[in-house]
């Protein structure tokens, strides 16, 4: 029997006057690795709180190796490990004492492990979590998360405002999990090249609905950046048929399309213009087209 | 293994690793039957997901430029090898030829035009290069 580690199937969900999320579905298989991306408010947060059980699902259906994660968390959470931005750890605890309360909650708990990675990072165990920089506390966090070297690795924007050599220590605890025996990782980014780079699957979530998703190699296939130049200067951005966003001015143009490419030439031809070059577009290039810069540069902040 | 990423140009990851690794062994600085990274090193090396590594080495495998051993590692293959790095050293070449051919299409230059300045340009190069050449055949 091949039965998904994730499986979401028309989930909605409002706060209020507010659409969270909007039929959304999203299957996740063992050995691979997912991306949420999405901008702010954009969904990936409320969908990462459903497969913990910490939403339960008004419409639709949640499942987590097969289970309800909301009427069995003690089956379901036992086999995830967790990692959020926030890095809710209690305050007042030393870090070995959390060690020691998270390995209770979860049988598979590996201390050879969780020890090896304290020394890595050089966390001194006997401080507590409040005297803890915030790459010292994302290093704890991801300790507590891998130790029991979790089924299901699930982590809400990790890499938010920690510098380059805690995100590889991240990183590297991403590709162990999967690599090591075949689990499974969903995380979520506004990094948009490391999620290029680490994903083998990527949801985009715009206003709670699923935007774009698919392997990562298919959604670059299906989409190209082309740079294009017209006879003549254009006053405005030329309207060329599968075009997602089209930016530049004068004679020269360069745009982000899907769709048959052959259509977009003989739509460019039409317009008088000519493709100089093509290739085809990077994540960034995609979602900024797709969802706008704006969007972008608010959430990189 | 020095291999480079970018996620810029559009190029897959997985391609780039394969061209990398196909050029490194034309190029003999990988030599047959040398041991390439284990799946886990280079995608922790690079940063990628394992399983880009392993669609670029299914690839490699399959145009016969590695092989691997059960169990034991994947090797550069030893068997035509040198046939290989001839056909592969020809399609870089070729590769470099056509990007110059198409650039000197946009810039309105002949293929003769092309000719003449690749010869001037080895001309100069020669010229630049052997004093050097000279010196050290005296060592």
């Amino acid at each position: 029997m091949t039965e998904h580690v994730v499986d979401v199937a028309g989930l909605s969900r409002r706060f209020g006057q507010k659409v969270a999320l909007d039929e959304v579905s999203f299957v996740a298989s063992a050995g691979r690795i997912y991306g949420l991306v999405g901008a702010n408010g954009a969904g990936k947060t409320t969908l990462i709180k459903h497969l913990l059980g910490l939403l339960r699902a008004k419409s639709g259906s949640v499942r987590v190796f097969g289970r309800d994660p909301v009427r069995d968390p003690v089956g379901v959470l036992r086999r995830v490990g967790y990692l959020s931005e926030e890095r809710e750890l209690p305050e007042w605890m030393r870090i070995d004492e959390l060690m020691r309360y998270t390995q209770a909650y979860h049988p598979s708990w590996d201390m050879g492990y969780a020890d090896d990675l304290l020394d890595t990072f050089n966390l001194d165990r006997a401080k507590k979590v409040k005297e803890l920089s915030k790459g010292m506390r994302a290093q704890t966090g991801l300790v507590a998360a891998v130790a029991h070297r979790p089924d299901l690795l699930i982590l809400d924007e990790p890499s938010t405002g920690l510098d380059a050599v805690v995100r590889k220590d991240i990183l590297d605890a991403i590709i162990r999990t999967v690599a090591d025996d075949g689990r499974t990782v969903i995380f979520s980014s506004h990094l948009l090249e490391e999620v290029e780079r680490m994903s083998d699957h990527v949801t985009m979530i715009h206003n709670g609905r699923v935007a774009l998703e698919g392997s990562v190699e298919s959604i670059r296939d299906a989409h190209q950046r082309s740079s294009v130049t017209f006879a003549e200067r254009l006053d405005e951005a030329p309207k060329i048929d599968g075009a997602l966003s089209t930016e530049g001015g004068g004679r020269s143009w360069s745009v982000v399309h899907n769709g048959s490419i052959e259509r977009f030439r003989q739509s460019v031809a039409q317009l008088g213009g000519e493709v100089v070059q093509s290739r085809d577009a990077t994540l960034e290039e995609i979602f900024i087209a797709r969802v706008g810069r704006g969007r972008l540069s608010a959430e990189a902040e | 293994m020095d291999i480079t990423i970018t996620v810029a140009d559009g190029v897959p990851i997985y391609r780039q690793i394969v061209n990398q690794i196909r050029y490194m062994v034309a190029s003999r600085l990988l030599e047959p039957g040398e041991e390439i990274p284990p799946i886990r090193t280079l995608a922790l090396q690079l940063k990628v997901t394992p399983n880009t590594i392993v669609k670029a080495y299914d690839e490699l495998e399959t145009a016969g430029i590695v092989r691997k051993r059960r169990g034991a590692g994947t090797y550069v293959s030893e068997e035509g090898a040198s046939p290989l790095a001839s056909r592969e050293r020809r399609r870089i070449i070729e590769q470099r030829v056509d990007a110059l051919l198409a650039e000197a299409h946009q810039l309105d230059f002949t293929a003769d035009d092309v000719l003449g300045v690749f010869r001037r340009r080895q001309a100069e190069m020669g010229r630049k290069a052997n004093p050097k050449l000279s010196m050290e055949k005296e060592r």
